[in-house]
C-alpha cells in the first residue's frame, strides 16, 4: 500500500470511528460505514477497529465474515444485487441471472474484470410487486426484461465515462 | 415543544389551518415501488410545469396506497371537492392533469377512483364530500375491485400524508393516542387495553402483544428496552417497508406508548440495510419528534423519558429472530440462543426487552384511540383486527392489501387480486415465507387468520401471499426455500446447519432427474429431527415448505423421481427445447435472443436448436411469436 493511500485510509478510519461511541456495540455500524467508504474491509482497518472499540480481533473477523453486507475483498464500483425473493423466483430470477451473466460475464459473487460491477444475490429486496427486480447501488429496477436490463446497465456504464 | 394534550390539540389546529386547503394539492406516490415505476420523473415534470405556469399548487411526495400495479399514483385534493386518485400517470399526462386540477375538474383519462368522504379512521370521523357533476363516471373507492373489502388500519396514513412532515401526521390525529395513554392512563391500564383488543404480533409468531408487554413490565431488572423489529426478511413480504416509508411516525408513536407501558426509557429500531429509504425516513421522523419534545425527557410532562436509536441490519435473515436480533444490536454475530428464559425477562444486554414488529407497533395507537373493544370487534375469535398482506406472484393485481382477519383466501386472491392472469390456472398459494407452506387451490375458501393457516400446515408469518399458477413447479419451490434457508442458517446448531444442507442436496437431485425411490422418506426423517432439535424458529420450521408440498403435491415429486419429467416445465435439467419445423417462419428472433448462439438456420427457413449447446434458459420460447418452440 502506498503512503498516500495509507494516510487516506487513516483519515477515513478516524472520521468513521469518531461517529460512534468507542464500545463493542458500535462494531456493526462502524464496519457498515467503512464498507461504504472503502468498498471493502482491508485487514489494517479491521485491526484498527478492534483496538478502537475494545473488541478482540477474532470477534471483529467473526462479524465481518458473518454478515453479507461485508466484503473482505474489493468490490466493483457498482454493486448489482439480484433479488432472490419468492416473488422474483416465481417470475424468473434465474433468467435475470442468465441475462446478467451474458451482459457482464460474471456470476454471483464475482467482480467484472474491469472492476466496474460486482454481482451478488440478495434475499428479498421488498419490491415484490415489481418482480423480477435488481438493484444497482441504491436504485431499484423492476419488471425486468432483457432490454430493460441492458438500459439499466448502460446508465451506469455511461455514468462512469461522463 | 409540546408538553400537554392541550398543546398538542392547539398545535394540531395550527397544522390543519396551515394545510386547510386553500389551494389544490397533488400527492405523488413516491415509495420504492412508485419510484421504480417512474414517479420521480412525473413528480419533477409536475413541479416544472407548475413553476412554468406560475400557479399556486402544492405538489408533495407521499407514500404507498398499496396498489403497486397501478403506480405511479397521484391523489388530487382540491378545496371543497372529493379527493380523486389517478393511476398510471406518465410525464405526457402532466399538462392535461394540471389543466384539469386547476380548473377544479377531473382528468378522466387516468382517473381511478374517488373518495366519498373525508375520513380519519383513527378518530372515527367522516365528512361526506359535496356532490359534484365532474365526478360522474369516476367510481367510488369501494367500487374498485382492488379496494373493495379492504380496511386500512395499519395503512391508515399511507398515501395520505407527506411522510417527512410531522405536522401532517399530527394534523391527521397523530400523537393524540400517545398523549391520551401517557396523561390519562396508567401503564397497567394500557396493557389491559392491549390485552382486551386481542392484538397479536404481526411479525410471524402471533404472540399476544398485551401478554408480552405485561411480562416485560413485571420482569425484574433495569433498564428495560423496547425494540422494533424492522428486519423484514420473509421473501415476498414488504408491508413493513411500505409502512416505514409512508408513515414512520405511526411506529414511533406506538413505541412511545409501549415504552411507557413496560417502563423502558430506551428503544431501538433494527432496520434491514436493504431498505435505505426507510432508514432515511425514520431518522428524519425521530429528529422531528425530538424537536417537538415527543421523544426525549419528560414527555407530555409526565416524567417519562424515552429516546430512540436506529440500527441497520447487515444482511442476515436469521436476525429477524428475536435473540439473534438482540445479539446483532449488541454488535455481535446474529446467532440465536436457546430461549429457556424469554427475552422479555432477559433480552438485550441481559435486561428485560419488549420486541414487536413494525406493523404491531403501528397498530397500537389505533387500539388506544378507537378503544380495545372496537378493535376486538374486527376479525375472528382468535385473530383480531386486520392484517396487511403482500399479494404478489402470478396474480393480476399485485400490491399491499389490508383486510379484516378471517376473509377467505378466495376473496383476497380472486376478489381483490383479480385472480391469476388469463389462460392460467391457480395452483397454490404460498404464505408465511420460508417457515410457511404452500396451500393448494382447493383450500381457497379457508379464512385467512392465524389458526386456519396453521391448520393447513402453513402459517400467517409476516403476511406474504405468493400466488402460483400451473407454470410453477412445487418441487422447485421447495428446493428454492431450502436453498434460501441453507444459505441463511447461521450454523450454530447442527440439526439446522446439516439438515438444510442435506434437504437441499436431495431436492436438487430430484429437480435434476437424479432422484431416488427412498428420497421422500429421508426428507421426512430429516424434517422430524430438524423440527424437534433445532435451536430457533428458522430450523424448527425449515421443513414446512417441503412437508406441505409433499402433502399436497406428492404426484409432482413422483413425476420428477420416477418419470424424470417436470409437469410444470420449470426444472431445466428435465426439459428439452426444439423447433417445430412446420411452425417456424425463420424470423430469427430466437437466434438473436439466444445467449449461447445455440440456434442456427437460414433466414426465412426453419431454424434448429443445437441441444448440446442449449442452456435451456427459455428465452427463445418467450420471444417466439409463432409458438414454434416446443418444450418437452
Amino acid at each position: 500500500m502506498s503512503e498516500q493511500t495509507a494516510t487516506c485510509m487513516d483519515t477515513i478510519l478516524d472520521e468513521v470511528l469518531g461517529r460512534y461511541p468507542a464500545r463493542p456495540s458500535s462494531l456493526i455500524a462502524v464496519l457498515q460505514d467503512l464498507q461504504e467508504a472503502l468498498n471493502f474491509l482491508p485487514p489494517v482497518a479491521l485491526n484498527r477497529v478492534a483496538s478502537a472499540l475494545h473488541v478482540p480481533r477474532s470477534q471483529v473477523y467473526h462479524v465481518a465474515t458473518f454478515y453479507k453486507a461485508f466484503s473482505l475483498t474489493p468490490r466493483g464500483k457498482h454493486l448489482v444485487s439480484i433479488c432472490r425473493g419468492t416473488a422474483c423466483h416465481v417470475q424468473g430470477d434465474e433468467k435475470v441471472a442468465d441475462m446478467l451473466h451474458a451482459e457482464l460475464g460474471i456470476r454471483d459473487g464475482e467482480t467484472s474484470a474491469d472492476g466496474e460491477f460486482t454481482l451478488q444475490s440478495v434475499r428479498c429486496l421488498g419490491c415484490c410487486s415489481l418482480a423480477p427486480v435488481i438493484m444497482i447501488d441504491r436504485e431499484v429496477f423492476g419488471n425486468l426484461t432483457a432490454a430493460a436490463l441492458r438500459r439499466a446497465l448502460a446508465q451506469y456504464r455511461d455514468d462512469m465515462t461522463s | 415543544m409540546i408538553t400537554s394534550p392541550e398543546q398538542l390539540a392547539e398545535y394540531r389546529a395550527k397544522c390543519r389551518s396551515a394545510q386547510t386547503l386553500l389551494r389544490p394539492r397533488l400527492l405523488v406516490g413516491m415509495a420504492t415501488c412508485g419510484l421504480a415505476s417512474g414517479a420521480a420523473k412525473v413528480f419533477a415534470a409536475l413541479r416544472e410545469e407548475a413553476a412554468l405556469r406560475g400557479v399556486d399548487i402544492d405538489i408533495v411526495a407521499t407514500g404507498c396506497k398499496g396498489a403497486c400495479f397501478l403506480e405511479p399514483l397521484i391523489d388530487a385534493v382540491i378545496p371543497g371537492k372529493a379527493r380523486v386518485t389517478y393511476a398510471g400517470v406518465t410525464v405526457e399526462d402532466v399538462p392535461d392533469l394540471l389543466d384539469a386540477v386547476l380548473a377544479g375538474a377531473v382528468y378522466a383519462k387516468r382517473a381511478l377512483a374517488r373518495e366519498t368522504a373525508e375520513c380519519l379512521l383513527i378518530e372515527d370521523c367522516a365528512e361526506p364530500y359535496p356532490a359534484d357533476a365532474n365526478l360522474e363516471g369516476v367510481p367510488a373507492y369501494d367500487a374498485v375491485p382492488f379496494f373493495h373489502g379492504q380496511l386500512h388500519l395499519a395503512m391508515r396514513n399511507c398515501g395520505y400524508l407527506d411522510p417527512t412532515s410531522i405536522d401532517e401526521y399530527i394534523a391527521r390525529g397523530g400523537y393524540a393516542a400517545a398523549a391520551r395513554a401517557l396523561t390519562t392512563m396508567t401503564p397497567e391500564q394500557i396493557i389491559e387495553a392491549i390485552k382486551t383488543s386481542g392484538l397479536r404480533g404481526r411479525g410471524g409468531g402471533g404472540f399476544p402483544t398485551g401478554r408480552k408487554w405485561e411480562s416485560c413490565r413485571k420482569a425484574h431488572g433495569t433498564p428495560k428496552y423496547v425494540v422494533c423489529n424492522a428486519d423484514e426478511g420473509d421473501p415476498g413480504a414488504y408491508m413493513d417497508r411500505s409502512i416505514l416509508e409512508s408513515d414512520p411516525h405511526s411506529v414511533l408513536e406506538g413505541m412511545i406508548i409501549g415504552s411507557f407501558a413496560v417502563g423502558a426509557n430506551q428503544g431501538f429500531i433494527y432496520v434491514r440495510e436493504e431498505y435505505p429509504l426507510a432508514v432515511e425516513r425514520l431518522r428524519h421522523a425521530i429528529t422531528q419528534a425530538e424537536e417537538l419534545g415527543l421523544l426525549g425527557t419528560n414527555i407530555f410532562d409526565t416524567g417519562h423519558d424515552f429516546t430512540l436509536r436506529i440500527n441497520r441490519g447487515a444482511g442476515a435473515f436469521v436476525c429477524g429472530e428475536s435473540t439473534a436480533l438482540m445479539a446483532s444490536l449488541e454488535g455481535r454475530v446474529g446467532e440465536p440462543r436457546a430461549k429457556y428464559i424469554h427475552t422479555v425477562e432477559s433480552g438485550l444486554w441481559g435486561k428485560p426487552s419488549c420486541l414487536n414488529n413494525v406493523e404491531t407497533w403501528n397498530n397500537v395507537p389505533v387500539v388506544i384511540q378507537r378503544g380495545a373493544e372496537w378493535f376486538a370487534g374486527i376479525g375472528t375469535e382468535g385473530s383480531k383486527g386486520t392484517k396487511v398482506f403482500s399479494l404478489v406472484g402470478k396474480v393480476r393485481h399485485v400490491g399491499l392489501v389490508e383486510v379484516p382477519m378471517g376473509m377467505t383466501l378466495r376473496a383476497v386472491i380472486e376478489g381483490i387480486g383479480g385472480g391469476v392472469p388469463e389462460g392460467r390456472q391457480l395452483k397454490a398459494i404460498q404464505t408465511g415465507g420460508p417457515s410457511g407452506g404452500c396451500i393448494p387451490a382447493e383450500y381457497l375458501d379457508s379464512p385467512v387468520d392465524f389458526e386456519s393457516l396453521s391448520s393447513l400446515g402453513s402459517m400467517m408469518g409476516s403476511g406474504g401471499v405468493i400466488v402460483m399458477d400451473d407454470r410453477t413447479c412445487m418441487v422447485d419451490v421447495a428446493r428454492y426455500f431450502l436453498a434460501f434457508l441453507k444459505d441463511e442458517s447461521c450454523g450454530k446448531c447442527v440439526p439446522c446447519r446439516e439438515g438444510t444442507g442435506r434437504m437441499l442436496d436431495i431436492l436438487t437431485a430430484i429437480c435434476e432427474g437424479r432422484g431416488e425411490p427412498g428420497d421422500i422418506e429421508i426428507l421426512r426423517d430429516l424434517a422430524t429431527v430438524m423440527s424437534e432439535a433445532s435451536l430457533c424458529g428458522l430450523g424448527t420450521s425449515a421443513a414446512n415448505p417441503v412437508l406441505t408440498t409433499l402433502q399436497y403435491f406428492a404426484d409432482e415429486y413422483q413425476a420428477h423421481i420416477a418419470d424424470h419429467t417436470c409437469p410444470a416445465k420449470v426444472c431445466r435439467a428435465l426439459l428439452r427445447y426444439s423447433i417445430l419445423t412446420e411452425a417456424c417462419t425463420g424470423c430469427a428472433a430466437c437466434a438473436k435472443v439466444c445467449p449461447v448462439n445455440a440456434i442456427s438456420g437460414e433466414r426465412k427457413s426453419p431454424h434448429v436448436i443445437d441441444e448440446t449447446a442449449c442452456i435451456k434458459c427459455g428465452q427463445c420460447y418467450e420471444i417466439c411469436r409463432f409458438s414454434a418452440i416446443e418444450v418437452a
